[in-house]
């Protein structure tokens, strides 16, 4: 990682591939994947880590990427809604969302899935109270909830009987 | 033709996908070549003239673009039902974090620094904060009685029921602001070229809105001005008219530096300076006969609209019309006015009136059955308005509906009885108390009265050369469903599969004025135009040759043969009032909405009197919508306006100083997260609506409007102690539970509180 | 975004040592940053006044707990999901494991770290008190050696700590005596989640036949600093719990507590909900198996 005028270099994984970039390190990871990678899924919702929309996964952690200095991802493994995908094969949570209408507005839909992915790593078969648990730094405005739980149980569900 | 059941049914939203994919498309994630961003520096005082405006050391401002209110093209205001209000403060604040000047830059990050190094220099005016101050017309800070709008409806004779009643019941209510909170920050981008003139993209619920408002302000003729709505994560009401202003500032930097400007708000200033839900304040005053009857009333309903006139006129019509709930007055008179207050104006807020009025009304009937002694069931049961009997604006209710057999059915759903008893015995040793709360009301879907003619709304679908349907409405999707109900009208219309139909981005230059999406009704109003329109593009293909009872095939075939002889193919629809449905203006009678969803929602709350915080435990949403045009999507709208309005019962309080809010960020503002609500139960009845489409009436607001009344009856029914006002918060349960307990001051058990 | 990322500098030296010798050269200069939960949002709001940063993430010698007969020894950035997750944290220290779990949502918890919980101190943070009550130690390292102080002495007023310019807080140390222990913890804010609380308490007991024999209470944004209520404590230790006694330490608590009122709460709600959680603690208490 070399410096130069205050920039310096940063790499790291996302969705599989290395990427560097030339930042100042107190770049937030946020606005890097956004305006220099062009991952544009991650949203800014209130800059201030209480929302979850900027949600990512950091080395397999679910971390709110506005807090995220570009500096301290250098070397790190970055998941984003972009990488959930199998080219036209969504995902199953993704999947659910769609089918059990986790999706309203669309805003908090990335966080909240990479949220729920997180979660499903740890619980393949999570109780309702563990998904209320799980998604309780991802706030929605649109849905007050339900079908977003739905959407989590119903992907568990799915991924359980191996679709 | 045949049913496709696609009505109905929970089709997939169309753009679905894109949303769960990250692909949608939102104003921040545009970007264009040579753009600018831009900022907006703002009053720091609620009322003052200004006395200069030096930009400060620091800064290279020969890179800046500055537009200063005199720099205004146009006229120096936002459009809206008047033009009253100024885009760019001109020598006079009227409120805090009024907009004063403009400015750009290719760096986002210099902006701030920028904003923070121009001096501005005040010569403070008194203000006014509150709806009693602004009562006391000392000052006058708007007109000649700070007094927006006034509405007088008069039913009956009032002044003779006071001598015939058992009782005579008075109360006061008051609802405080409450602020949108859609998690994507306002945000646009405008761009400007001589030749083609301005085009602006944005987070917005109206686009014509916006193309007004933009034409006044710059000037320019309608076919030079084009707006176009991107992906809007969320509204609710809060980019209705705001948008407009944030527009106008983005176009005026565009115009005067002939480069594209993106403005998009952060949390703060989205919080800080745009519109919130009006605060009010209502007074009852009721006759009552011996067995709870209403015998007539007063209804006293005051809302605080802002600084400037805004929508106050028709926030205060909802909320006027629905201040006697689901009622029926035999006799009645409400005085409402919208004041003027030094803060940002208030605007529209999901419910719009609605929610602030018939609060108040709720838990006057809760206060009325505690006076005559009879349970908050039978008094709503002994008032009810039944069919054929009229409303507080002589309406007459002209469906079959059956307000106590709902009434019934919501409380065997919520176990109300069984519970009541319960908690009655439950709470005399627990530290936790248990209530149940009723609510019982009605929303009017649509513009009220003449104002859907007002608006005649436009809808045009197009078939096109693929033999596939679009849909070119005005109507904006964000988040509730707009795309994709409106597709399952026409393909349900046209008996084609849901797949081959389609719905235009909103883009002014593309698609006609088919109203604001606003008022709940896009479904029941528009939507019925996109039948017509449909089934306006069907007769013209049967006419030219299409065979009735038609395949698939056989119809894409027709549409494409016909466009390519015709050059295209498009079927117009406008709104026609219904004949039969008047209203009159002046004395504020008539059928004020085409037509009332109805609803009863039940909630159960737990008290917890070592924090004195209030929990949600069950909630009931039962309501009658007319027809549910897509299951899925109409239980969201339930759940998610049930939610918003927990908040605004339990937790969303906004921290006024001297008209500026001090809580704007979520740390300090408080929506309810996942943790926070209960399951929230939702039923739906279907009467049909002659005037919707496929018998739907509007549903998007009506959640808003019984949970702060059904979980404050259900908190006084825990407690024994009356609230009557929103947001309830631990602090004030405190303070009534501490100054009852002095009162009656009694020892009482160890570990019971 | 308020701040200018042009203003800043972050360097991450990648050792203990390194790091130290930042904090030596130039004493004041460096603003550690571990998680950035706290930091990050007042630099977002344009409020983070220290312009030189100096990453404490990845660094080995922090991040880790390590388990001995006698004491626990958590890395300054072990992370709320580290402290959730240990076997022996999630056995031993309840409070801090409860606190853990309030902390935010659990994106902040895989971020948000103790140490800087405790350097922010604010006295509304959620773990302080368990670390009152647990009697933790804080080894505070610089490039002049270590040394080992009880945390009851670090904060000295609002957001005010004996930190040296140079110093950073290495580990927190707890002795593994509180097995067995009865222990209370609540939080109360204006939410069930990520919310910053309006009052919190931590809370350890242990009985012998009737009478308490060893009680420790602290409490969270009921002063400038997290407070060890040993005045409420004195009222308790050595008597039954009767009625008499859960009284009179409710009325101790409310009169030790500072509250202020503030954009969250007021004085006389802090005060009484205060009250409450002692005498909801001292309830429990009695009634607990353990208790016997």
């Amino acid at each position: 990682m070399s410096t130069s005028g205050g920039m310096c270099d940063v790499s790291f994984s996302v969705n599989g591939a290395t990427r560097t970039v030339r930042v100042y390190p107190m770049e937030r990871l946020l606005d890097v994947l956004r305006n220099q990678l062009g991952f544009t899924g991650a949203k800014e919702g209130c800059g201030e880590g209480e929302c979850g929309s900027c949600s990512v996964l950091m080395d397999g952690e679910l971390v709110n990427s506005c807090l995220v200095p570009a500096l301290q991802a250098n070397g790190a493994q970055i998941v984003t809604i972009e990488g959930l995908a199998e080219g036209p094969r969504l995902h199953t949570l993704q999947k659910a969302f769609l089918d059990c209408g986790g999706a309203q507005c669309g805003i908090c839909t990335p966080g909240m899935i990479l949220a729920s992915y997180y979660l499903l790593m740890r619980k393949p078969s999570p109780t309702v109270e563990d998904i209320r648990e799980a998604l309780s730094g991802n706030l929605c405005r649109c849905t007050g909830y339900m079908q977003i739980f739905e959407s989590v149980a119903e992907a568990a569900k799915q991924s359980q009987t191996g679709k | 033709m045949k049913s496709n059941n696609i009505v109905g049914a929970s089709v997939p939203r169309k753009e679905g996908r894109d949303k769960v994919t990250g692909k949608a498309v939102y104003i921040d994630d545009m970007s264009m070549p040579g753009m600018l961003h831009g900022a907006t520096v703002r009053s720091s005082v609620p009322r003052a003239r200004i006395t200069g405006i030096t930009l400060g050391s620091g800064v290279a401002w020969d890179e800046f673009v500055i537009v200063y209110a005199k720099d205004i093209p146009g006229k120096n205001c936002i459009a809206l039902i008047t033009e009253e209000q100024p885009c760019l403060a001109d020598g006079v604040v009227n409120h805090p974090e009024e907009p004063i000047l403009l400015l750009a830059h290719p760096n986002r990050h210099l902006l701030f620094k920028a904003m923070q190094a121009v001096q501005i220099e005040y010569e403070p005016l008194p203000a006014v904060f509150t709806i009693d101050d602004s009562e006391r017309q000392d000052p006058i800070i708007w007109g000649t009685d700070n007094v927006f709008k006034r509405f007088l409806i008069e039913k009956g004779d009032v002044d003779s029921v006071w001598s015939k009643a058992d009782y005579i019941i008075e109360s006061e209510y008051t609802t405080g602001a409450q602020e949108q909170l859609y998690i994507e920050n306002n945000g646009v981008i405008a761009s400007f070229d001589a030749d083609t003139g301005l085009t602006l993209w944005g987070s917005l619920q109206c686009p014509y809105y916006v193309h007004r408002a933009l034409k006044t302000l710059c000037g320019l003729p309608e076919h030079k001005v084009r707006v176009v709505q991107t992906e809007t994560g969320g509204a609710f009401g809060g980019k209705e008219e705001y948008p407009s202003i944030i527009a106008g500032h983005a176009a005026l930097l565009a115009m005067k530096s002939g480069r594209p400007v993106k403005i998009i708000y952060d949390r703060m200033e989205d919080m800080a300076a745009t519109t919130k839900r009006h605060p009010s304040r209502t007074r009852h005053r009721t006759a009552v006969s011996r067995d709870g009857k209403i015998l007539g009333g007063e209804i006293e309903f005051v809302i605080d609209g802002g600084a400037y006139t805004t929508l106050s006129p028709v926030v205060l019509s909802r909320g006027t019309i629905h201040a006697g709930g689901p009622y029926h007055w035999p006799n009645i008179r409400i005085r409402a006015k919208a004041v003027a207050t030094n803060a940002p104006p208030h605007g529209a807020f999901r419910g719009f009136g609605a929610p602030q009025s018939l609060f108040a009304m709720e838990r006057h009937m809760d206060r009325i059955a505690a006076t005559v002694g009879i349970s908050p069931v039978e008094v709503r049961q002994r008032n009810f308005l039944r069919p054929g009997q009229s409303t507080t604006t002589d309406q007459i209710i002209d469906e079959p509906i059956d307000l106590d057999r709902l009434l019934g059915r919501g409380l065997d759903l919520a176990d109300y009885e069984a519970k009541r008893r319960q908690f009655s015995v439950q709470n005399k040793s627990s530290r936790l108390k248990r209530g149940i709360g009723v609510a019982t009301f009605l929303h009017g879907a649509g513009f009220t009265g003449s104002g859907e003619r007002y608006l005649a709304s436009e809808v045009a679908l197009e078939g096109c050369a693929d033999g596939t349907v679009r849909i070119l409405v005005s109507s904006t999707e964000f988040g509730q469903g707009t795309n994709t109900v409106l597709c399952q009208v026409a393909a349900e219309t046209l008996g084609l599969p849901y797949e081959d139909v389609a719905i235009a981005p909103p883009d002014t230059s593309n698609v006609p004025n088919s109203g604001p999406t606003v008022a709940s009704r896009t479904v029941m109003v528009v939507g019925k135009l996109v039948q017509s329109a449909a089934e306006g593009l069907r007769q013209t293909l049967l006419a030219s040759g299409l065979a009735a009872g038609y395949s698939r095939q056989q119809f894409r075939d027709a549409c494409s043969k016909y466009v390519a002889e015709h050059g295209a193919l498009k079927s117009w629809a406008k709104y026609q009032a219904p004949p039969g449905v008047f209203w009159d203006d002046e004395k504020y009678r008539g059928e004020a909405y085409a037509a009332y969803s109805w609803a009863v929602y039940i909630a159960q709350v737990a008290v917890d009197l070592s924090t004195y915080s209030v929990t949600v435990e069950d909630f009931v949403a039962l309501q009658e919508v007319g027809k549910v045009l897509h299951p899925l999507l109409s239980r969201g709208q339930i759940t998610g306006g049930v939610a918003q309005g927990i908040g605004y019962a339990l937790y969303e309080k906004v921290a006024w100083e001297k008209g500026r809010m001090q809580n704007g960020q979520m740390t300090n503002y408080i929506m309810p997260t996942s943790a926070d609500l209960p399951d929230i139960r939702v039923y739906f009845e279907e009467l049909g609506n002659e005037h919707g489409a496929f018998g739907a009436k509007g549903i998007g607001e009506l959640p808003m409007d019984g949970p702060a009344p059904a979980i404050v009856n259900a908190v006084e029914d825990a407690l024994g102690i009356p609230f009557n006002s929103v947001p309830l918060l631990p602090e004030d349960i405190f303070s009534a539970v501490s100054a009852a307990e002095s009162s009656a001051s009694q020892e009482l058990p160890q570990g019971v509180r | 975004m308020r701040s200018d990322p042009v203003d800043f500098e972050l360097v991450a030296p990648g050792s203990l040592p390194a790091v130290l010798s930042l904090l030596a050269e130039r004493p004041g200069k460096w603003l550690p940053i571990a998680g950035g939960t706290d930091v990050m949002v007042q630099y977002a709001a344009g409020k983070l006044t220290n312009r030189s940063l100096v990453s404490l993430w990845k660094l080995p010698e922090l991040r880790r707990i390590e388990v001995s007969d006698d004491e626990l020894r958590i890395g300054a950035t072990t992370t709320y999901t580290d402290l959730r997750q240990h076997e022996i944290t999630r056995d031993e220290l309840p409070l801090l494991v409860n606190a853990a779990a309030w902390t935010g949502g659990i994106a902040n918890q895989n971020r948000g770290t103790l140490g800087g919980n405790i350097v922010n101190a604010s006295p509304a943070a959620d773990s302080l008190p368990a670390l009152l009550v647990y009697d933790a130690e804080l080894i505070l390292a610089s490039v002049r050696g270590e040394r080992r102080v009880p945390y009851g002495s670090f904060h000295i007023g609002y957001r005010k700590t004996i930190l040296a310019a140079d110093e950073l807080v290495k580990a927190v140390c707890i002795r593994r005596q509180f097995r067995g222990f009865f222990s209370f913890s609540r939080k109360v804010g204006p939410r069930n989640a990520q919310a910053i609380s309006k009052v919190c308490v931590a809370a350890l007991a242990r009985m012998k036949g009737e009478i308490v024999e060893d009680v420790r209470i602290a409490m969270g944004s009921v002063a400038p600093v997290p407070l060890r209520m040993e005045k409420t404590e004195r009222v308790i230790l050595g008597n039954a719990l009767d009625a008499v006694t859960l009284q009179r330490a409710r009325l101790a608590a409310m009169d030790e507590v500072q509250p202020i009122d503030d954009i969250r709460s007021t004085v006389a709600y802090r005060r009484a909900v205060c009250g409450n959680l002692v005498e909801e603690f001292l309830a429990k208490l009695a009634a607990s198996p353990t208790n016997s």
